[in-house]
């Protein structure tokens, strides 16, 4: 039989409007928690770039001027936390990694994604294309607050938020798979809400 | 720019799989946290930093699931402790608060994370605000039973003097500084952490591990800095809103 936590009834349920909205296992937040490995990097517009290069036809880069002529759009979504909130029903506006990607036109399968500070997090490119994935500067019509990963984070609403890389500096595209910062440090490889892969082993 | 990059990830091991444990022992630190131990079936040692995943299931299915740092040395066998905030509008800690007695059973799952981990470095500055002193706990307490001689530090701030957990652990490696109410006669430190507090100990420190809120985190982060402490020598650990 499984097992069942005595005494336990369930303050927090989903309500029924947001059903299929809340991935198992996590829990409605209406904040924004902050949670950030190591210092929070302090990185001004002058000194911000993006950049794709690796296994790419042409290696582009781009310059907060520059970056701001590409076409915006606005990315409502909902996010979900490998610490187990999911904020629902916010949004953010940025540039699809879509046309990122092309410009540069990669010829491998794999990303990694860096960030100013250090971080890294790795995605397949299919979870990078087809509309799944933004390099953001605001969030709900505000400039990205630093804390957030300001000037600019990657977002990437379908797997869990550590993959959304923060102070996003670039792509890099692999023709192998390898661990960013997290994965290495015990968490998944890619990381789907939807089927609960927290950890290594899920 | 590098700086996260620099720290090798541990060899860690697959954690391990959902475990049915048992509350051995409930404690009261303070009004508002408990400190729970529990025995494992499957325990195996985690690194002094860690967590485990808890999951509740109520009798149709339904689930919660928050993570607690693990408070206990590894040399524990058998068991962790995990002491728990109870925040009122939240639904786990709650339930271990207000429900769970000596002798019930929970589920569990753990050790994770590799990143906020402890493995001997030294010497080492803790800093913690509230709840934020729980793996550092687990710090402190490992190196007075395999290296007491090790130096670690303690920085530890709470709002009022009943708010201290652990208070009859805090030896002279714990330093105390109250930012609301202190204990009546108090003369030690009071108000937030401050450059007299972290600096010193962080310009000394080979590394720095600092567990709070955010804000907290972030001034803690500044004085560490201040103390002529490296990014690359600063781990964090921010508490989210759980419950």
């Amino acid at each position: 039989m499984a097992f069942v936590s005595r005494g336990f009834g369930g303050k927090r349920r989903v309500p029924d409007e947001l059903e299929g909205r809340v991935p198992p296992g996590q829990y409605v937040e209406p904040g924004f928690p902050v949670l950030t490995a190591g210092t929070t990097p302090d990185v001004p517009v002058s000194e911000w770039s993006f950049q794709v290069d690796g296994m790419v036809a042409e290696a582009r880069a781009w310059n907060w001027e520059e970056f701001a002529e590409l076409e915006f759009e606005d990315v409502p979504c909902d996010i979900h936390c490998v610490t187990s909130w999911s904020k629902l029903g916010t949004s953010f506006r940025g540039v699809s990694v879509d046309a990122l990607l092309e410009a540069a036109e990669p010829l491998e399968p794999y990303a990694m994604a860096r960030s100013f500070g250090g971080y890294t997090t790795n995605l397949a490119i299919e979870d990078l294309t087809d509309g799944k994935a933004w390099v953001v500067t605001e969030h709900e019509g505000e400039p990205l607050p630093r804390e957030h990963g300001g000037p600019a984070r990657l977002l990437v609403p379908h797997l869990y938020f550590w993959k959304s890389a923060k102070w996003i500096a670039g792509l890099r595209v692999m023709d192998h798979d390898e661990p960013g910062f997290w994965e290495a440090n015990g968490y998944h490889n890619r990381g789907d809400p939807w089927k609960e892969e927290r950890y290594w082993t899920d | 720019m590098d700086r996260l990059a620099e720290l090798a990830p541990a060899e860690q091991k697959a954690p391990g799989r959902w475990q049915i444990a048992t509350v051995k022992e409930i404690r009261r630190e303070t009004p508002r946290v408990k400190s729970f131990r529990l025995e494992l079936p499957a325990w195996m040692p985690h690194l002094p930093g860690q967590h485990y995943d808890v999951r509740l299931t109520a009798e149709d299915g339904y689930r919660a699931q928050r993570s607690y740092s693990v408070a206990s040395s590894p040399l524990d066998v058998g068991e962790i402790e995990l002491t728990i905030d109870r925040l009122a509008d939240g639904e786990v800690s709650p339930y271990f608060h207000d429900v769970l007695v000596e002798g019930d059973q929970v589920e569990v799952r753990g050790p994770f994370a590799s990143y906020f981990v402890w493995r001997g470095e030294s010497p080492v500055l803790l800093v913690g605000g509230g709840s934020g002193v729980v793996p550092l706990m687990a710090m402190l307490r490992h190196r007075r039973r395999t290296m007491p001689d090790l130096p670690m530090r303690l920085v530890y701030s709470v709002r009022n003097a009943e708010d201290v957990i652990y208070a009859d652990e805090l030896a002279e490696d714990a330093t105390l500084t109250f930012t609301r109410t202190p204990p009546e006669g108090w003369d030690g430190h009071t108000g937030r952490i401050d450059e007299e507090l972290v600096c010193e100990a962080a310009r000394e420190a080979a590394v720095v591990f600092l567990c709070g809120s955010n804000g907290f985190v972030e001034s803690a982060a500044r004085l560490a800095q201040t103390g002529g402490c490296e990014p690359v020598q600063i781990r964090t650990e921010r508490f989210g809103p759980s419950g």
